[in-house]
């Protein structure tokens, strides 16, 4: 008989996701890992700038809200000052793989000891749907009416074999967020690095597919197929590095 | 067995579309932001897997703790 | 009776920061400031304080920004370009209302501009140091001294307004060597840390927050805050020296490195006669307007603005206070063309010869 509650970090309201996000499924995830570990007080959120942002009126615990594509910059000012805390810092793909790149694949160099959480659900949700690094090829987006076209805006970036190929990451796994087995496994990847955190290791990172049913022009149920489809052939889920298995 | 509280509720039907017994059902009542909130249309075929609970993106089902309901 | 040192002013402030309680820095490589993240590159691990070399300007000031909101004592250093790609982090610490202390030793812009010193960033430091309106308190000293005394002490004022400083400098004076006397290292312990930070060592047991982005009638409110602060600044906390003004008729108005060439020159001056004198800003911003406001402009026959830029930067403060009661001049070298003793004195004599127009 599985006991479930609601996860103590997690505002006495409803989140200011749309209907079916997966960021507030993420959120969820973060919050219920933390009281797994009995870190309420001791976690710290660095809130990132887009629908993350939304924890602003939603997250429970400690919190700092940074510029947009700044948080992997402002949790190494907080961690490497305060390294008993648990720090993370909780961002989207435009905030991540587009302004803050020098940042996310910096800190990650530097094997700063904090976790990242990546949603990456291939648009900038926050300000209407525009196309992000991670918007699939031919992904219609209001920035690529027809269609995003590699010719003139590349390709969608990968950023757990990007930060794999890194030195001093612990660990780099990649979760959807659209099955229950997902939403398990991604629960299980997070409560690892935050471990690894927590155990003085160094720099982790999980990337979390997610969906965007206002911006996808889909049903939340749909988006979920939409992923299955398009999403996760692409963006491949599994672990891309974990230096403590290796090293079994 | 499993507790919904329709307030947090934003009728998404993830917790529907994966209970792996049909439990539950969307209802016809709206909660006060205007959503429908499923509802356990099969109750008996419960098997507290906790599924529903664990998909939902708004933390909006609970199982109480093993015998008695002790948290909301 | 502090440590007495001979040393080059970007390491003077340094070691002046880390003394002030500077425990946290995040830096990136830019001329002619480069001595500053150096030397704290190994000073500030020995006093168990935190350097990180930021993979951009922009990383750093964010670092600090990080840092300050857990109530450590937070600093970053650039020059001019440096200081631009940290318009929008210095707005945020603002906004989020952190303390923190950011340098600029100035050179020569706009652009790339030059590596050589210059004044060039006066109205960026005291007009629009980032977007939203925010203002900074704003130090110029004029020698490395000047400089340790404000550094030394700048978190007070940080922390008291909840607000970040900056500590405008040139190249010149950045790489001055002079001697120095370093005041004691301040003893800080877990239960100086701010109660309004998210650190938890000072005991909070509640849930914190800090965030630059508000709903509407809270930021509304904040701004109304900073704009009764700005107020008290003016009346409280202007720095201005004045030297020689009380029979003058003409006087220099000038700060920083220009401040020290324009002195050579009223006491040149003075030796002919001439009845000169200077008023020098030490702090930009509040500007000390009542220094100039208040002058008897029936004796007052002129005001010559002396800059290491061109135009003159500083004209228009000045104007606003002498509203027309007399002429104001200004002399300036810029593009890291640096002012001299006789270009000065040749300038002002000139103005006073009165064959040079306003």
């Amino acid at each position: 008989m599985t006991e479930y509650s609601r996860a103590s970090l997690l505002a006495d309201a409803p989140s200011g996701y749309c209907p079916g996000c997966l960021h507030s499924l993420a959120t969820k995830l973060i919050a219920e890992v933390i009281d797994d570990l009995g870190q309420q007080d001791n976690s710290l959120n660095v809130i990132s700038v887009g629908c993350s942002a939304l924890n602003i009126l939603y997250w429970g615990g400690d919190f700092l809200s940074v510029a947009h594509g700044r948080a992997p910059a402002a949790a190494t000012g907080i961690k490497r000052t305060n390294p008993e805390r648990l720090v993370f810092a909780y961002q989207g793909d435009g905030d991540l793989a587009a302004i803050g790149l020098a940042e996310i694949m910096s800190a990650a160099n530097r094997g700063e000891n904090f976790t990242v959480i990546f949603a990456n659900n291939q648009t900038y949700g926050m300000t209407g749907g525009q196309m992000a690094p991670t918007t699939l090829i031919g992904q219609k987006t209001t920035t690529t009416v027809y269609g995003r076209d590699p010719a003139t805006t590349g390709y969608p970036l990968k950023m757990c074999e990007l930060i794999s190929t890194l030195e001093a990451p612990r660990y780099v796994a990649r979760f959807a967020l659209n099955s229950p087995k997902g939403v398990n496994d991604a629960r299980k990847g997070i409560k690892k690095a935050f471990e690894i955190q927590l155990a003085g290791k160094g720099f982790t990172f999980v990337e979390l597919l997610t969906n965007c049913p206002t911006n996808w022009k889909l049903s939340p149920l749909d988006t979920l197929e939409y992923m299955n489809t398009n999403t996760i052939p692409y963006f491949r889920p599994g672990v891309y590095k974990d230096t403590e298995a290796d090293a079994e | 067995m499993i507790e919904i509280n329709p307030r947090y509720c934003k009728s998404c039907g993830y917790c529907i579309r994966f209970c792996p017994k049909k439990v539950l059902a969307m209802g016809d009542e709206r909660n006060r932001r205007g959503y429908f909130y499923p509802v356990t249309a099969n109750a008996g075929a419960c098997i507290s897997c906790g599924i529903c609970a664990s998909v939902c993106p708004e933390a909006a089902i609970t199982l109480p703790g093993k015998g008695e309901c002790d948290n909301g | 009776m502090g440590e007495k040192r001979f040393m080059k002013g970007n390491e003077a402030i340094a070691e002046a920061a880390v003394r002030g309680g500077c425990r946290f820095f995040a830096g990136y490589p830019i001329t002619p400031q480069n001595e500053i993240p150096e030397y704290l590159s190994w000073r500030l691990p020995e006093v168990g304080g935190v350097y990180v070399q930021g993979e951009s300007e922009v990383a750093s000031v964010n670092m600090v920004y990080g840092a300050a909101a857990m109530g450590t004592r937070s600093m970053t250093s650039s020059s001019g370009p440096g200081i631009s790609l940290k318009a929008e982090g210095i707005s945020y610490l603002a906004a989020a209302m952190l303390p923190a202390l950011i340098v600029n030793i100035s050179r020569g812009g706009p652009g790339l501009g030059s590596i050589q010193p210059a004044q060039s960033d006066y109205l960026q430091a005291t007009k629009a140091l980032g977007h939203g309106g925010f203002h900074c308190m704003v130090f110029a000293p004029n020698s490395a001294q000047e400089a340790v005394d404000i550094v030394y002490d700048a978190w007070e004022y940080a922390e008291r307004d909840r607000n970040p400083v900056l500590v405008l400098m040139d190249g010149c004076l950045g790489n001055i060597m002079e001697e120095v006397e370093l005041p004691p290292m301040k003893e800080r312990t877990d239960a100086d840390i701010p109660e309004w930070s998210l650190s938890r060592r000072n005991g909070r047991d509640y849930q914190g927050n800090i965030t630059p982005i508000y709903t509407e009638p809270i930021l509304e409110g904040i701004n109304m805050m900073a704009g009764e602060m700005y107020k008290q600044w003016e009346e409280d906390d202007v720095k201005v020296e004045e030297f020689m003004t009380e029979d003058a008729e003409y006087i220099v108005v000038a700060y920083g490195i220009a401040s020290r060439v324009s002195k050579e020159a009223v006491l040149t001056l003075r030796e002919k006669g001439v009845k000169i004198g200077l008023i020098r800003p030490i702090t930009l911003f509040p500007f000390p307007k009542a220094s100039l406001r208040d002058l008897d402009y029936s004796r007052v026959k002129g005001i010559i603005d002396v800059e290491m830029t061109i135009p003159a930067q500083m004209r228009e403060d000045i104007e606003l206070q002498v509203m027309g009661r007399c002429p104001v001049y200004e002399y300036g070298r810029s593009g890291g063309c640096l002012l001299d003793d006789d270009g000065v004195l040749e300038a002002i004599e000139e103005i006073i010869a009165g064959g040079n127009d306003e």
